[in-house]
Formats: structure tokens, C-alpha cells, sequence
């Protein structure tokens, strides 16, 4: 068994309908080849980093299935690579750790990093290095105060990506 | 004893300390990298959308290599930008 993800970017200027029929030809096409879906994600529309097709943004989806063998791969990428409706596509084999991420992504294991996120880890880490030559005392000292301001605003963040 | 705590400096003595670098892939024990969290990858990218010198990023060489494959496979995806200016 084979584990394959296969993420397209669907053109935002098709209907609702015609998006989410774009995305069924392919699951389909994986159904009919004896692949087993594991995950449908749409991660829905998103800003692209740069125009492409004079398009700025896009509809995500990424689709991660199993199957015996890679020979539908071909077939899949050329009736991609024909479609107009899909912008871009990335075919990758999954090893057992992107799996693994996979599975606890969609459990919700892994958090997401935001810039706020980043400052807060920064503090975190700033007083147990500096207290590290000294005494224990003071590292707890210095850890004590540094979580209670750092906490609050990590819920709010978290949720401010989720809106987006 | 004077402790170290006790003892006033008139500079901060952590100053122009090296702090030791660690790659955070070993470190966290992270073990897949997902092409997929331009957040995620941004950290290893500067503001011209380049990816950073292990030097700088202090990731080992095996992860080095699987954050490269993540970041140019990201910006086949146009999650990330292959150009640009001001990214951060």
C-alpha cells in the first residue's frame, strides 16, 4: 500500500457547484482506479503568493489517498494537467511520518504558528537561557512572571487564524 | 557567599553571549515537515523569499534538505513566493 497526496488549486471564478464537481472527478477518479480515500481537505479559498493565470487567488484542496500501486498517478497528472478549472497541482508520496501528520492534523494534534506565537516563544525561552548559568532560584524567578503575561494572548491568536 | 543573583552588574553580562543553535527538527523530535503551512516555512525564509543558510537556521543537514524540499514545493503551490520583496 501506497499513500499519495495529491494538493490542486481550483479556479475561484467557477461556480460553487463547479468547484465542488471538480474536486469529485478526482476523488472519483481515484475511487475507480482502487484507491481508497483517506482525506478530502478543503482548505478553501486562499491568496497566492503570486498571480498565476492572472488569477490572485485560489480554491485549495488536497486529497490524500491509499492505493496498491502508482499507476493511476500518470493518468491523474495528464487529466489534471488537461483540465482547465485546476491552476496548478502537486502530486507527493506520503511517507509513514507524513501519514502520521496527516492523521493528527485532521485530530487537531498540530497547533498553528502565528506571529504572536513566535514572540511568545521567544520570551519563553529568553529567561531559561539566561537563568541557566545561574542559580535555580532565579530561573524560576524568571519563569514565573513569564507565562502569565504570555498565556492570554495565545487563545485569541489561534482563533484570529481560524477566521482567515 | 556573594550570590550571582546578589552581585550588580552595570551591563547586562549576558551580553554578546553566544547562544548555543539546535535544530529544532531533532530537538522537538518533528519528523515530517508539511509543504502545506506557509506559516510554518516562513521561519526559514528572509525577505527576498529565500531559504536561509543552515548557518543561520541552525537546522541539521538531514532537515536542512526536507525544509528546502517543503519550501520549493510550497511555492509551486503559490503558498509561498519565489520573489518578493518586504515578505516579512
Amino acid at each position: 500500500m501506497r499513500n499519495y497526496e495529491v494538493t490542486f488549486i481550483v479556479d475561484p471564478v467557477l461556480s460553487s457547484d463547479e468547484i465542488k464537481g471538480t474536486a469529485q472527478t478526482y476523488e472519483d477518479l481515484v475511487k475507480d482506479g482502487g484507491g481508497k480515500i483517506v482525506n478530502m481537505d478543503e482548505m478553501g479559498l486562499r491568496q497566492l503568493a503570486y498571480p498565476i493565470n492572472r488569477r490572485s487567488s485560489g480554491i485549495y484542496y488536497s486529497l490524500e489517498f491509499e492505493i496498491e500501486s502508482g499507476a493511476i498517478i500518470s493518468n491523474l497528472e495528464l487529466s489534471m494537467r488537461r483540465d482547465e478549472r485546476i491552476m496548478r497541482f502537486l502530486t507527493v508520496a506520503l511517507d509513514k511520518y507524513g501519514v502520521k501528520y496527516n492523521e493528527d492534523k485532521r485530530e487537531g494534534k498540530i497547533g498553528k504558528i502565528t506571529k504572536k506565537d513566535k514572540k511568545d516563544k521567544k520570551d519563553g525561552r529568553k529567561p531559561s537561557r539566561s537563568a541557566a548559568p545561574t542559580e535555580a532560584v532565579a530561573a524560576s524567578k524568571a519563569k514565573a512572571p513569564a507565562p502569565v503575561p504570555t498565556k492570554p494572548p495565545v487563545p485569541p491568536a489561534v482563533t484570529k487564524t481560524e477566521e482567515e | 557567599m556573594a550570590n550571582r543573583d546578589d552581585i550588580k552588574f552595570l551591563s547586562n553580562p549576558n551580553i554578546g553571549k553566544q547562544r548555543k543553535k539546535y535544530c529544532r527538527f531533532r530537538k522537538f523530535g518533528i519528523k515530517h515537515i508539511d509543504y502545506k503551512d506557509p506559516d510554518f516555512l516562513a521561519q526559514f525564509i528572509n525577505e527576498q523569499g529565500k531559504i536561509l543558510p543552515r548557518r543561520i537556521s541552525g537546522n541539521s543537514l538531514k532537515y536542512q534538505k526536507k525544509v528546502a524540499v517543503a519550501i520549493k514545493r510550497s511555492r509551486h503551490l503559490a503558498m509561498l513566493p519565489y520573489v518578493t520583496d518586504l515578505f516579512k
